[in-house]
């Protein structure tokens, strides 16, 4: 089948790798780049536990055309953390227990980082916005807003 | 299937790589196609796309309001020109989605999709495709099995004299993102206390979205009030045709459609 180089920045790293044509993003970042922090959950767009922040705004990575982020940088849940220190929003998620089976938890954590980039100190009804097309199946939506709402509070501070 | 993926500089390049191609499909934001290739849709093996800033401009030209196709909901939102339609782009899928989702690409979107189409043909936009002339959204709808060898530009919207004569809902059973039961998009221009010229679209009513002709009718010179627009909605479900599917039935979306006709003319809260 044949195959196109790709560039792109992933987490701050550069990557360079051979990907199928018309193979979308979430594919090339778990097969091609071995990051398996963004999960498949529908493969049509309705779950969002695939969602990556493309040059910081979430995307769906499983409907993304791979080679659209030529030249772009991607985030994932596995740049979040610095070494051993945790971002605060995982730090948060932790202490709120809001992660239960964790299928959802990097889109949500993605979906969040990207609202607290943008809005450092979101109101609970822009936390639900954000996270409006991220499902969790375990339903635990309230201690996940309370998560996002401790962390904007801590400022990213608190967790180092 | 082995896909391969055609990037072209030009809109109009790509116009004709696509038209010379039945195994072929433009990509847009990609939240359809891409659906279709994650799950093995057979029916095309290639997919076009192009890079042209001409798909990504909004611009006011003369008496038009020009949105390129390219353009996402996102950008909808952010953009000052857009600003009325802001409240409609918003009511497209999720954050994520509205990054992706493009204007063009919502004219061919299939029921319960086209939300942003059916405001689009409330304001009696035109639709640009490369290497043609502009034509009325009613038209383009109509034929839009035929036109889908097209690739649009462009949407031109006619400057709006007042901003505050369109409304727009949509219904939805999960806020704050849920798939249409049905959008309604209105113009309702005022002389003198009376609506003159109203247009009135549908989402989720039908295959595609489509005009309230029986509405527009009866809301001609009548004021808008109780009284006014009883006809109106006494004719709210002729000429529709909604699908039933996992959202809502058939029977369900004629149900409401006066309910929610009636709250957008009479400007009540929901
Ligand atoms: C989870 C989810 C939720 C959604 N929610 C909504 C919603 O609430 N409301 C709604 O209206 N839609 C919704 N959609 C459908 C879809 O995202 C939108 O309709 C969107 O606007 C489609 O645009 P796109 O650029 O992603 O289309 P694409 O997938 O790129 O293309 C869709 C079709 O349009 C054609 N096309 C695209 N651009 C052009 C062009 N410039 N010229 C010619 N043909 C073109 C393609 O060939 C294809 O046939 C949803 C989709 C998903 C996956
Ligand atoms: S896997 Fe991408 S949205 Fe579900
Ligand atoms: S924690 Fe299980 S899906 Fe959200």
């Amino acid at each position: 089948m044949a195959k196109k180089p790709i560039q792109f920045q992933l987490n701050g790293s550069g990557q360079a790798i051979f990907a199928e044509e018309g193979s979308n993003l979430l594919d090339v970042l778990r097969r091609g780049v071995g990051d398996l922090s963004p999960k498949y959950g529908c493969g049509q767009g309705t779950c969002g536990t695939c969602t990556v922040l493309v040059n910081g705004e979430p995307r769906l990575s499983c409907l993304t055309l791979a080679e659209t982020v030529e030249g772009q940088s991607v985030e994932t849940t596995a740049g979040l953390a610095h070494g051993p220190q945790l971002h605060a929003l995982q730090h948060a998620f932790m202490d709120n227990f809001a992660a239960q089976c964790g299928y959802c938890t990097p889109g949500m954590l993605m979906a969040a980082k990207a609202l607290l980039d943008r809005n450092p100190s979101p109101s609970r009804e822009e936390v639900v916005e954000a996270i409006s097309g991220n499902i969790c199946r375990c339903t635990g939506y309230e201690p996940i807003i309370n998560a996002v709402l401790a962390a904007a509070q801590s400022g990213g501070r608190r967790y180092g | 299937m082995p896909m391969s993926v055609k990037t072209f500089a030009q809109v109009d390049e790509a116009a004709r790589a696509l038209a010379a191609s039945r195994s072929a499909r433009y990509l847009g934001g990609g939240t359809l196609i891409m659906r279709a290739v994650n799950y093995g849709d057979q029916s095309f093996d290639t997919i076009i796309r192009t890079t042209d800033p001409r798909l990504k401009q909004i611009a006011q030209q003369g008496d038009m309001l020009v949105i390129g196709a390219g353009i996402t909901m996102s950008e909808v939102i952010a953009n000052r020109e857009t600003a009325f339609l802001a409240p409609v782009a918003r009511t497209v899928g999720g954050p994520a989605i509205r990054n992706m989702a493009t204007v063009g690409g919502n004219l061919f979107a299939a029921s319960p999709y086209g939300d942003f189409t059916a405001a689009l043909l409330a304001l009696d936009a035109r639709v640009v495709p490369a290497g043609g002339q502009p034509i009325s959204l009613d038209e383009f709808l109509n034929a839009r099995e035929r036109n889908a060898g097209l690739v649009i530009v462009s949407v031109q919207i006619p400057r709006l004299r007042d901003v505050n004569a369109f409304r727009y809902v949509k219904v939805s059973r999960v806020k704050p993102k849920g798939i249409a039961v049905m959008s309604i998009a209105a113009v309702l221009p005022m002389q003198a206390g009376r609506l003159a010229n109203a247009r009135v679209a549908y989402g989720a009513m039908g295959p595609r979205p489509l005009r309230a002709l029986a509405v527009e009718r009866a809301l001609e010179g009548r004021s808008l009030d109780e009284a006014g627009i009883a006809q109106a909605l006494a004719v709210a479900t002729e000429g529709v045709d909604p699908p039933s599917d996992p959202i809502a039935s058939d029977w369900y979306r004629r149900q409401i459609a006066p309910v929610h006709l009636k709250r957008l003319l009479l400007g009540q809260r929901r």
